[in-house]
Parts: C-alpha cells; structure tokens; sequence
C-alpha cells in the first residue's frame, strides 16, 4: 500500500517575477436620491496582515459637484485621482465652467481605457449630481467599463455590502415594496453608515474611520466618523 | 460488499492522489479556517500567565468574532493555539486525553515538560503538515514552565514568548516591558497590552483578550478579560413588518399564536 501514498506536489518556484500590483484593500459605496447623493468609503490603507495608515482618504472632491471614491491599488488610485483632478482643473480654465457629471464619468472611463494593456489596478466609483440636478451614480471595473446606477459597494468587503444595499436601497426580496422608491438623504446616511459598521465587524481589511461625502445644491459636505480599530 | 478491515488508528491518506488530480484539473480544494492569531505567555513571581486574542478568519472573513484559543491540557497546564483551528484543537485535545491517562498510571501530576514532549514528537511526525503552533504554560512539582512549539516540531524554552501573525506586535511589548519577578497585577497587564498590540496592529487577530492565570496549585481562566471592541449601536432598526418575504401559496401548518415579526437585528 506504500506505494499510493504519494507526496503532495513541491510548487514549481518561479524566479523573481515582476509584480507591479498590490491590493491595499478598504470599501466604498455610494447611494443616490432625487436632489442628493452619499459616497463614502472607510480609510484604512493595508497590505496583508499589516496595517499601512488608519488614515488614507480614497474619496476625493473633483468639483463641488463630483466626487471619486477608489479601492483597490493605493498608488495607481492616487495617481488615478491626480490625473482626473487636472484634467478636472483645464477643462474649468479653458471652459470658464465646472465640468457636469455625466461628463466627468465618460472622463473617468476614458482614462481608465487609455491604460487598457497595463491598467489603474483599482474600482472606482463617481457621484454627483446629474444635469437636472439628480443624484448620480457611476461605477467603472479597471479598463474603463462604466455603468449608472443608483446604489453599488465596492473594495474588500463589497461582497458583504452590495447585498445588504440590495435588500434595503434597492428594496429587493421585499413584497409590496417599490423597487424604484429613492431613499430620503437620512435614510441613506444612516443605511451607509451601518454598511460600514457591519463591514468592519465581518472584512479584515476595512475600518479604522469612515468619510462620508453627501453632495446636494449646495455643494460637497464631508462627514468624519470614528470605526473600529482591529 | 467489501470485506471488513479493522480500522486503522491515525489520519487516512487515501484521497492524497485523488485529490492530486482534481487539484491538476483546476479544482479548488476548500481552505481551513485559521487562527491569523496574538499568542502569548510569561514567567512571573508566582507563576505563568497565557494569553489569547479572540478573531477567527477565513481568509480576509472573521468566522469567529469570539472564539477560545487557550485550551486545557490537565488541571495545572493550557496551551494557546495559533494556526489551523482543526489541527490546534484536536491536537490539544488529544494530548490532554493521553495526559489525563498517563497521570492515572503514574497516580502523580504529569509534568509540562511530558506534554511538550509529547506534542512536539507528534507534530515532527506530520512534517509540519498538522499545521499547529502552540504557546505551552503549566506548574508542576519542578515549577513554572513556558514553552512554544513550532508546527514541525522545535521548540523553545523561554520567560517570555509570542506567537502567530500578531506575534511581532506582542513581542514588542514583552520587549519593552518583561523583566524577571513581576507581579501578578503587572503580568496580566502586560499580557493584555501585549494582545491587545496584536488586536489592533494585526489584521488576522482581533476582538477579545482571553487570559489564563497559572500558579501552584491552581489556574484561572478569565475569559473575555477584556473587551475593547465592543460593537457600537445601530443607525436604525431593521425589523420586517410580517409578510414581507414574498411566497406562492399561503399553507397554514399550525394555528398562529401571536404575529410576531421577524427581528434581525442581532
């Protein structure tokens, strides 16, 4: 019987292959309303086991009626964000006026596709406010393909967020409930900040502080909220 | 029908080749839950004190946001585990049975030094393959002892230890902290600071401090010693009013006492 008993396989080890990504985890989400939008998304930067900074924000103000969240590859989101901020920044000098959001988010996809063969390893998500004044929600994979919606998560723990949007922004699995029915903006507030508090009780890599961004008339208004630290 | 064989004792290997082959076609082989884990222990006046966080993981999931890593080997000894919760569990179990037979043949305490050496020539056997690694604490008629032992078998005989992925976390505090002949009250203060360094520095360790007091003559074990990532209060209230999940055809299996509505709020 000796004879079955064979050793698991020793892996063939390859020899210092060039890895250029790195996943730095963290989670974003965004919800839209009638005349409001919410994006948020918590700050802490990871690589493994091991904690970079509690706080690296990865939502940022494009103008004061666009704003990107990005998870995934720390740097390529910072660069990512640098890039869009000065094309952000030209197109207000040379056309005398804010860029609207759909605009911005074809932008965003264009971008993302011009790096097609060697991509921004990140998930980015853009809310504003649409030309009528509607809260928009735009969401992209690497390259740059790019969907509105009203509601999405994503990052590290998306997978346990998205679903809990699902049943409670987008009403699904609820008899005699209006899928299309647009939450209230407290609402959406506190449905974000519970994503948030359950995500950090289940994702390793998500917690630390939670930066909210609610977008209105009025312009961007950040909100700054404490998470757990382990 | 197959003939009937006496079981043999130990692990089976029949399904390595079969397993082989589904692994070379692509199939993806479930993973084990591990303890990504802050384990520790220290010397002090009148004994030991082990310590434990409380997160288990399933890769980047918390399966357990409460679980227990300081197991009990026999009256006077426990030991932490960090690793693969199956194998630090059934191997600590194991060992404890074996120890608990061995004191009733000698009619006397068996000694920590018995149990390493038992734990150790197990785990050398498996190669490193039972993946456990394990903070070893007790007090026998020679005294205090504290030892780590590796998942292929070394081990170490020291003041002061640390173990698993927050192990570099905790060690720090022992670094800067430990000295010979400290207090009770020191230890355990010690031993909580160092777990919690691990609780908030590392990612696979988290929640809870269990602590394990071990003296002559006695071992307490204070569960939940402390609690410094209790869950803060919900936004709202998420209760369904009854009838909210859809259904085809409406059966009563019982007359309905009173409606009470679904609460998930736990």
């Amino acid at each position: 019987m000796l004879s079955s008993i064979t050793q698991a396989p020793v892996e063939a080890h390859s020899h210092n292959r060039w890895e250029p990504y790195v996943d730095n985890g963290g989670t974003s989400l965004a919800i839209a309303g009638a005349d409001f939008v919410i994006i948020a998304a918590d700050t802490r930067q990871s690589d493994g086991y091991s904690i970079n900074t509690r706080y690296d924000p990865k939502a940022f103000e494009l103008s004061n009626k666009t704003v990107i969240a990005t998870t995934g590859y720390a740097a390529d989101a910072k660069r990512l964000v640098e890039v869009m901020e000065q094309k952000a920044q030209s197109y207000f000098h040379k056309h005398e006026r804010v860029m609207s959001t759909p605009a911005m988010a074809q932008l965003l996809s264009n971008t993302l596709y011009y790096k097609r063969f060697f991509p921004y390893y990140v998930f980015p998500i853009l809310a504003g406010l649409d030309s009528q004044g509607k809260g928009a929600v735009f969401t992209y994979d690497p390259v740059g393909n790019m969907e509105r919606t009203v509601y999405v998560a994503c990052g590290s723990a998306s997978a346990l967020v998205q679903p809990f949007l699902d049943n409670q922004v987008g009403f699904a699995n609820q008899r005699a409930a209006d899928p299309n029915r647009l939450l209230d903006r407290e609402t959406a507030r506190k449905i974000a900040i519970d994503a948030f508090t359950g995500a950090t009780e289940r994702d390793i890599y998500t917690g630390d502080w939670l930066e909210i961004f609610t977008i209105d008339q009025t312009g961007v208004h950040r909100e700054k909220r404490e998470l757990k630290r382990d | 029908m197959a003939p009937l064989t006496e079981p043999s004792a130990g692990f089976k290997f029949d399904n390595v080749k079969r397993n082989q082959l589904l692994g070379d076609k692509g199939y993806k082989l479930p993973t084990a839950t591990k303890t990504g884990t802050t384990i520790v222990g220290l010397i002090f006046k009148d004994g030991l004190i082990l310590g434990a966080d409380t997160r288990a993981t399933a890769g980047p999931i918390v399966a357990d946001k409460n679980c227990e890593k300081i197991h009990y080997l026999a009256p006077n000894m426990y030991c932490c585990g960090a690793g693969t919760a199956a194998d630090t569990e059934f191997t600590t179990n194991m060992i404890s049975s074996q120890l608990a037979l061995h004191s009733l043949n000698t009619g006397r305490e068996v000694r920590v030094v018995a149990a390493m050496t038992m734990l150790k020539q197990y785990l050398y056997k498996y190669h490193g393959h039972v993946g456990a690694a394990l903070v070893l604490g007790g007090y026998d008629v020679t005294g205090p002892h504290l030892f780590t032992i590796y998942p292929h078998g070394s081990t170490d005989k020291l003041p002061y230890v640390t173990m698993g992925s927050g192990s570099l976390a905790a060690m720090s505090v022992f670094e800067s902290r430990w000295r010979p002949g400290m207090s009770r009250e020191e230890g355990i203060e010690v031993v909580k600071d160092a777990i919690e360094a691990g609780i908030f520095n590392d990612l696979g360790s988290g929640s809870n401090v269990d602590v394990c007091v071990i003296t002559k003559g006695n071992a307490e074990y204070l569960r939940n010693y402390s609690t410094p990532n209790e869950r803060v209060q919900k936004e709202q209230s998420y209760r369904f009013t009854p009838g909210t999940t859809e259904f085809y055809a409406p059966r009563v299996a019982r007359q309905a006492q009173e409606p009470a509505e679904m609460d998930t709020s736990a």
